[in-house]
């Protein structure tokens, strides 16, 4: 149920992102791997991209759904 | 301002490099923080470690000032670099050590020395 509100949100965030993908690393829906490739990472430095991802699941980070959480961002042109 | 958080500034503003962790480097409590650790190691920085887990005001506080919401969080010459899959993304390009060099000067590893800082006043040492 997580993923899919962490999927939900990241989609949202991110409508243009060719690569999106939420994996429950542990299968206890609180510990996620998220992967998101979008245009809007090009050129941003590397924390300022997890920034925009973090921005996005702030929801799930602020009421304890997100335990520990893994981002790769990659910026697509 | 509180003594808590003009304590994590003073650490973050006087420390070469802060990682914030949960535990310390001698007991190393969550996955992540080992990863950001052991990065740093092989970087040859001179971590001070401040573990987040003796007061959850210490994770509150941390949090708004940097504006990133998880552990753990390491700064370099006072400034954000990020948490453990930054750390390590840098590691890989090179990156990590020329931040090093860069805010530190080419001698950092000189003074590579690991230590251990409480934030508040009843955490342990």
């Amino acid at each position: 149920m997580a993923t899919d509100r962490l999927r939900t949100l990241l989609e949202q965030a991110f409508p243009d992102a060719g690569e999106l993908e939420v994996q429950d690393r542990t299968g206890t829906g609180d510990h996620f791997q998220v992967t998101v490739a979008s245009p809007r990472f090009a050129g941003l430095a590397l924390i300022d991209q997890h920034r925009l991802v973090n921005d996005a699941l702030a929801g799930p980070l602020a009421d304890g759904t997100i335990h520990e959480l893994r981002i790769r961002t990659k910026g697509t042109q | 301002m509180t003594d808590l958080s003009s304590n994590i500034q003073q650490v973050i503003e006087g420390e070469d490099v802060a990682l914030f962790m949960k535990g310390t480097p001698q007991m190393v409590m969550c996955g992540n923080s080992l990863r950001a650790l052991e990065a740093l190691r092989r970087a040859g920085a001179p971590v001070t470690a401040v573990d987040v887990l003796p007061d959850p005001a210490i994770r509150q506080e941390l949090s708004a000032q940097s504006g990133w919401p998880t552990i753990p969080q390491v700064f370099v010459g006072g400034e954000l670099i990020g948490g453990a899959d930054i750390v390590e993304e840098l590691e890989a390009s090179g990156d990590l050590e020329r931040t090093l060099e860069e805010k530190l000067g080419p001698d950092y590893r000189d003074e590579r020395e690991e230590k251990t800082l409480a934030v508040t006043s009843f955490a342990a040492p």
